[in-house]
């Protein structure tokens, strides 16, 4: 009795608690601010160490690097969360695609906003990736050591295009059909390899079997290229974009972490 | 003085903090800014849902996604080939090259206009103008026939635009398909020659440091971009279409 009138109790479960097998083997460390704690916070940590432990001062200032990186990079979690709880509901099918996304809009609780935050965020992210883009030219941190991840980053802009792209097609709506239609009307034009290209006349390929047919799975933008779209905005381009998401992230440490004036 | 110049040096040193709080702390903050601006746009806006697809039924304009629209808008000056294909293959290689290019050792790491005044004019006159101002002519501007209409002016799907727009050699009063050939191969070939050799004399003290193909890959890209905006305002200023016919390609 004595023990819960001092408050004594809750320190006792509090060292029962951290002391147990259960905690010591979650938290590989105590919460203490200490230097040793705040590096074992990122080092230990799965998801807080594509960090470097330490970092310049000035790399920490808005004005230097807009946060567009960083902010591009959650605009790319949040599609991936809603995007797959859309995929709960959505099939590829030239039948059924469009009712879907009806069903999604006006049946599924919260499936609006969850269109609408997948889609809302994926413009969003095309912004801020040119955004990006424009800071790190401006601060001229493509300069060495970093010339190779600028060149990650130029394959990580065109997926983010292509993700967004490929994404356009899947509500199977008008807007959606004629959009991707005269997008993909231009890889007729390939040189050597479109049907309508230059050149193409000695290589032999046909409105059926050219660079756009083979894009399309077809000659028109129908049912197989709504297959198409789906596989590569899914899985193919989401996979690749996030890897190479992966090295850009581990290059910045490897390069001496965000550029500086030194 | 000297204790001036002291301090600064201890200034200039690499101070180091802790990402853990420092960064982490931001990154939190930022994060929550952005996935309740997100939350709050996507309660109130929704995105649109047109009818279901039809492929009878063609929208006049048809539009690509809005971030393609400036590589749409260059189909007005360019075949398909080139504005569809070229165009955006070019952009990509260009972009990656840059850090290989741009061999000026200043302004690495801090905004600076003045110790490299023509790589950010060029920089931002590809993303500004060439990139982001064609796209918002795209989106707002461009209406029924890929025509031209002011914000305040009806989209008349039935504007008639006249077309008097002829080939450079013609203007030039050459008549004959052979001789138009190669007059019009005369001027591309020309332009390319004749600015890479202009460059190689102004720059010719930076060849031995700077490298050949280093240079000779910059300033072809730089006559392409430039090319391109040569050809826009032939085309608005002259009724100029094509500069050189072949029976392969037109440009
Ligand atoms: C999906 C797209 C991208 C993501 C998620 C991303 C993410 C990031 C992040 C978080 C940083 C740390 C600094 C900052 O936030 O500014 C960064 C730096 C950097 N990014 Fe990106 N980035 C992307 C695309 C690009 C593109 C398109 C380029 C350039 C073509 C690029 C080039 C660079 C370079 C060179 C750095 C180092 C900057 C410095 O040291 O100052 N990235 N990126």
């Amino acid at each position: 009795m004595n023990k819960v009138k001092s408050g004594e109790i809750l320190d006792d479960i509090k060292k029962q608690v951290t002391e147990s097998q259960v905690w010591a083997s979650t938290f590989r460390h105590g919460y203490a601010d200490t230097p040793r704690n705040r590096v074992l916070q990122i080092a230990s940590n799965v998801w807080l160490h594509l960090h470097p432990v330490k970092m310049h001062r000035h790399a920490l200032r808005i004005k230097f690097t807009w946060c567009m990186g960083g902010i591009t990079f959650l605009l790319f979690l949040s599609t991936v969360v809603t995007g797959v709880i859309l995929m709960f509901y959505y099939r590829p099918v030239g039948e059924y695609a469009y009712y879907d996304m009806k069903y999604l809009q006006y049946d599924v609780p919260f499936g609006m906003l969850m269109r609408n935050m997948h889609r809302w965020a994926a413009h969003a992210m095309v912004i801020t990736v040119w955004l990006h883009m424009f800071r790190v030219f401006l601060t001229g941190s493509y300069k060495p050591p970093r010339e190779f991840n600028w060149v990650i980053g130029v394959f990580l802009v065109t997926f983010t295009l292509l993700l967004s792209f490929t994404g356009y097609l899947l509500p199977w709506d008008q807007l959606a059909m004629w959009a991707v239609t005269v997008g993909t009307n231009m890889a007729r034009a390939t040189p050597f390899l479109g049907h309508e290209g230059p050149f193409a006349e000695f290589v032999g390929v046909t409105p059926r079997y050219d660079a756009r047919s083979m894009l399309l799975g077809g000659s028109l933008v129908g049912p197989p290229a709504l297959l198409r779209f789906y596989v590569l905005h899914c899985i193919f381009i989401p996979l690749v974009a996030g890897a190479l998401m992966i090295v850009h992230f581990w290059r910045i440490r490897k390069d001496g972490g965000i550029s500086g004036p030194l | 003085m000297a204790t001036e110049a002291g301090r600064k040096n201890v200034e200039g040193l690499p101070e180091k903090v802790h990402v853990w709080p420092y960064l982490v702390r931001l990154e939190f903050l930022c994060a929550i800014i952005v996935v309740l601006a997100l939350t709050v746009w996507s309660i109130t806006i929704d995105a649109p849902l047109e009818e279901a697809a039809n492929p009878t039924k063609t929208p006049n304009p048809s539009k690509a996604p809005w971030y393609f629209l400036g590589l749409q808008d260059i189909l007005v000056y360019f075949d398909p080939w080139f504005a569809g294909v070229v165009a955006p293959v070019l952009i990509i290689v260009g972009l990656m090259l840059i850090p290989y290019l741009d061999v000026n050792p200043k302004g690495n790491g801090y905004y600076t206009y003045t110790e490299r005044k023509l790589a950010i004019w060029v920089y931002c006159f590809g993303f500004l103008v060439l990139w982001i101002a064609l796209i918002i002519m795209g989106v707002f501007l461009r209406g029924p026939g890929w025509n031209l209409f002011m914000p305040w002016q009806y989209w008349d799907p039935h504007k008639v635009v006249a077309l008097v727009n002829v080939d450079l050699p013609y203007a030039f009063g050459v008549r004959s398909y052979n001789m138009a050939l190669l007059f019009g191969g005369a001027v591309v070939l020309g332009y390319f020659a004749l600015g890479t050799a202009v460059y190689f004399f102004l720059e010719r003290k930076a060849i031995k440091y700077v490298g050949f193909l280093r240079m000779f890959i910059k300033i072809q890209l730089l006559l392409i971009m430039g090319g391109m905006v040569i050809k826009i305002v032939l085309r608005l200023g002259f009724n100029i279409k094509y500069i050189w016919v072949t029976p392969w390609f037109n440009i």
